[in-house]
C-alpha cells in the first residue's frame, strides 16, 4: 500500500506503524460519570467493519507524524489521508 | 453411509473404485432446527459432531456461506500445540490435544495427525527461565514438556544458526505430543460425522440477519431463506466483527490478514515443528516436502484474505536468521487468511446478551489446535447452558471485569495489557 502523506507525498505503507480505529481519538472524559464503562468500549470494543475505516496510522521511520487513513479493508484502496492532528482539531479536541 | 477402512480401500481399488459414496449429503434448508451454527469452518462442524455424538442433539443444521471449509480451517499452517501457560488456557489446549490423539478413530477419517513435536526456541537466561515456568505449567495438566538445552537441541536440529550474532540459539523448550495434522481433512471429517449423525450442513447460505425482538434471537435470515431455531451459534472466527454487527454488537475484536507460505517440494529436513517466537517466525515440512512457514499478521484491519510484501520480507528474514538453508528453497506459494484478533489474544465461548445467541471467537492466529476442544465446550454450553470447566474464562465480559487473560501480550494490538 502506498500512503499519500499530507506534507510529504506518497509513502511505502511499511514506513508505518498502523493503531487500529481512529475513533481512538475520542478519548473519553476521565472525570465523567460513567468513566469506566466508557474506557471499556474505548479500549477494547471495535466496530471492526467489512469496508470503509478510518484509522489511525504513525509515520515512525518518517517525520513521526499521525495520520488519519480511510482505508477500504476489503479491498485495502486508500480512499484519503489527512494530518490526525488537523482531524482532532476539527473536533475540538486539542488547542 | 461407509465406514472407511483399509479393507474398504482395497476392496475399491480391486473393483475399479466405483463403489465410493457422496462423503455427505446436500439437503435442503428445514423452515427450523433446535440449534443452528454459523459458520461452516473447523469450529462449528466440530460443535456439530460433538452436539450429535457426545450430547445427543441432532436436529442441527450449519449454515456456511461457501463450501465447508473454505475459511481459515483450510488456511492455516496446521500446527497443533497445547503449550500454554496460563490457568485459564492451558486445560483447554490440553483437552484439545487429547482430543486430536483420539480423533481419527472416532470420526472414522483419516486426518494425518502426526505428533512430530515443537521446538520453541530460545535465545537468553531470561527466555529460557520463562520456558522453564512455561514447561512447569504444561507439565501440571499432564501435557509434558521438556527444556533442552543448546547441546540436546544440536542433538536434534544441528541445521540451525546457533551462533546467529543477534539471536544465539541457547535452547528450546519442546513439547513431542506437538505437531501437525492435515487441516481440510479436519473439516472433512467434522462434517462427515457430523452428517452421518443427522447433522444438515448447508453451503451457500449466508446469514444475512438475526430475527431478533425483546432481547430474544429465534431465527436467522439467510441467502436460502429464513431458518427458526432455539439456539444459534455463530462460529465465523475472521468474519465474527462483520456477522455479530448483523445482532447489534460490537465485539473485543479486530480482523487483521496473516499470511502462510509454502517453498517446492524438499527431502525431509525439517522432522518437526519449530518456532522463533523473537524473530516472529515459525516453520514445518509437510509430508508432501514443501517446507509450510509463516510470521506475523500484517498489522493492519483486513478483510481481504490477502496480505502485503513487507510481512513477506519479514518472515523470510526471519527463517534465513535461524535457518540459513531455507535460502536455498524457492518460495511456491502464499496465501492469506483473515484472524478474528481478540483485545487480550485469547477467544470466546460465551452467550450473548441476546438470549439464545450465543459467540465462539476471538482466535487469533492459534485456533486450529483448539478446533477439537473449541467444538466440544461450545456444544457443552449450547447442550447444558453451561460453560465446560474448561472454558469457562474465555467470557465476554472478561475486560469489564479486568480478567484479561494475557498469555503472552499478544491480539490485536500488543499494548493493551
Ligand atoms: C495463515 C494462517 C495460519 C494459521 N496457522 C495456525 C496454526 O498453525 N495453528 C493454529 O492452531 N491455528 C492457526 N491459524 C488459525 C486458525 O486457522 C483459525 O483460528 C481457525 O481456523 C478459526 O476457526 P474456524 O476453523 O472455525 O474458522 P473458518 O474456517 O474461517 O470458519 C468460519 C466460517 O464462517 C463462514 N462464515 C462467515 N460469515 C458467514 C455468514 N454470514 N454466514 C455463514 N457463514 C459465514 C466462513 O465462510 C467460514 O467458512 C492460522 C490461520 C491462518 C490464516
Amino acid at each position: 500500500m502506498i500512503i499519500d502523506h499530507p506534507l510529504l507525498g506518497p509513502r511505502d505503507a511499511a514506513e508505518f506503524v498502523v493503531k487500529g480505529d481512529a475513533a481512538l481519538i475520542d478519548r473519553p472524559d476521565g472525570l465523567a460519570d460513567g468513566a469506566g464503562a466508557a474506557f471499556h468500549d474505548y479500549l477494547h470494543l471495535r466496530d471492526n467493519p467489512a469496508g470503509v475505516h478510518r484509522e489511525l496510522w504513525y509515520h515512525e521511520h518518517g517525520d513521526r507524524s499521525w495520520l488519519v487513513v480511510t482505508r477500504n479493508t476489503v479491498t485495502h484502496e486508500i480512499l484519503s489521508v489527512e494530518l490526525a492532528r488537523d482531524v482532532a482539531r476539527a473536533q475540538g479536541r486539542s488547542r | 453411509m461407509m465406514t472407511y477402512s483399509a479393507f474398504h480401500i482395497l476392496w475399491q481399488g480391486l473393483t475399479g473404485n466405483k463403489g465410493w459414496t457422496p462423503v455427505w449429503r446436500e439437503p435442503e434448508p428445514k423452515p427450523a432446527y433446535d440449534i443452528v451454527i454459523v459458520g461452516g469452518g473447523g469450529h462449528g462442524l466440530a460443535t456439530a459432531y460433538y452436539l450429535a455424538t457426545e450430547f445427543g442433539l441432532t436436529n442441527v443444521a450449519v449454515l456456511e456461506k461457501g463450501w465447508l471449509g473454505s475459511g481459515n480451517v483450510g488456511r492455516n499452517t496446521t500446527i497443533i500445540r497445547s503449550n500454554y501457560l496460563l490457568p485459564g488456557n492451558q486445560p483447554f489446549y490440553e483437552l484439545s490435544m487429547t482430543l486430536w490423539e483420539g480423533l481419527e478413530q472416532s470420526f472414522n477419517y483419516n486426518a494425518m495427525v502426526s505428533q512430530r513435536g515443537i521446538l520453541n526456541l530460545y535465545h537468553s537466561d531470561a527466555q529460557r527461565d520463562a520456558f522453564a515456568r512455561r514447561g512447569n505449567a504444561m507439565r501440571m495438566t499432564g501435557a509434558g514438556g521438556e527444556l533442552l538445552d543448546q547441546a540436546a537441541l544440536r542433538r536434534m536440529a544441528p541445521y540451525l544458526d546457533f551462533d546467529n550474532a543477534r539471536f544465539p540459539i541457547k535452547g528450546a523448550l519442546y513439547q513431542p505430543r506437538g505437531g501437525t495434522v492435515r487441516h481440510d481433512a479436519v473439516a472433512w471429517g467434522y462434517a462427515r460425522g457430523a452428517d452421518r449423525r443427522g447433522v444438515d450442513l448447508l453451503q451457500n447460505c449466508e446469514v444475512t440477519g438475526f430475527d431478533i425482538a425483546g432481547g430474544i434471537c429465534t431465527g436467522v435470515q439467510t441467502t436460502r431463506g429464513p431458518i427458526k431455531a432455539k439456539k444459534i451459534a455463530v462460529c465465523a472466527a475472521g468474519s465474527s466483527g462483520r456477522v455479530m454487527s448483523l445482532a447489534g454488537l460490537r465485539l473485543p475484536i479486530e480482523s487483521h490478514v496473516l499470511q502462510a507460505f509454502v517453498s517446492e517440494g524438499l527431502k525431509p529436513v525439517i522432522p518437526g515443528v519449530i518456532t522463533f517466537g523473537a524473530g516472529h517466525f515459525y516453520i514445518s515440512q509437510s509430508d508432501k516436502g514443501g517446507l509450510v512457514f509463516g510470521g506475523d499478521i500484517d498489522g493492519y484491519n483486513s478483510y481481504a484474505q490477502r496480505g502485503g510484501l513487507p510481512v513477506v520480507e519479514d518472515v523470510c528474514e526471519g527463517g534465513m536468521a535461524i535457518l540459513p538453508m531455507l535460502g536455498r528453497a524457492r518460495l511456491l506459494r502464499m496465501w492469506g487468511g483473515v484472524m478474528d484478533m481478540s483485545m487480550d489474544g485469547s477467544p470466546f465461548i460465551d452467550k450473548t446478551d441476546v438470549d439464545g445467541l450465543y459467540f465462539n471467537g476471538g482466535w487469533c492466529y492459534g485456533g486450529f489446535k483448539a478446533t477439537p476442544a473449541s467444538g466440544y465446550c461450545t456444544a457443552h454450553l449450547l447442550a447444558r447452558d453451561e460453560p465446560h470447566p474448561v472454558a469457562a474464562a474465555y467470557r465476554l465480559d472478561r475486560f469489564r471485569r479486568g480478567a484479561p487473560i494475557d498469555e503472552k501480550g499478544a491480539g490485536a494490538q500488543a499494548n493493551l495489557h
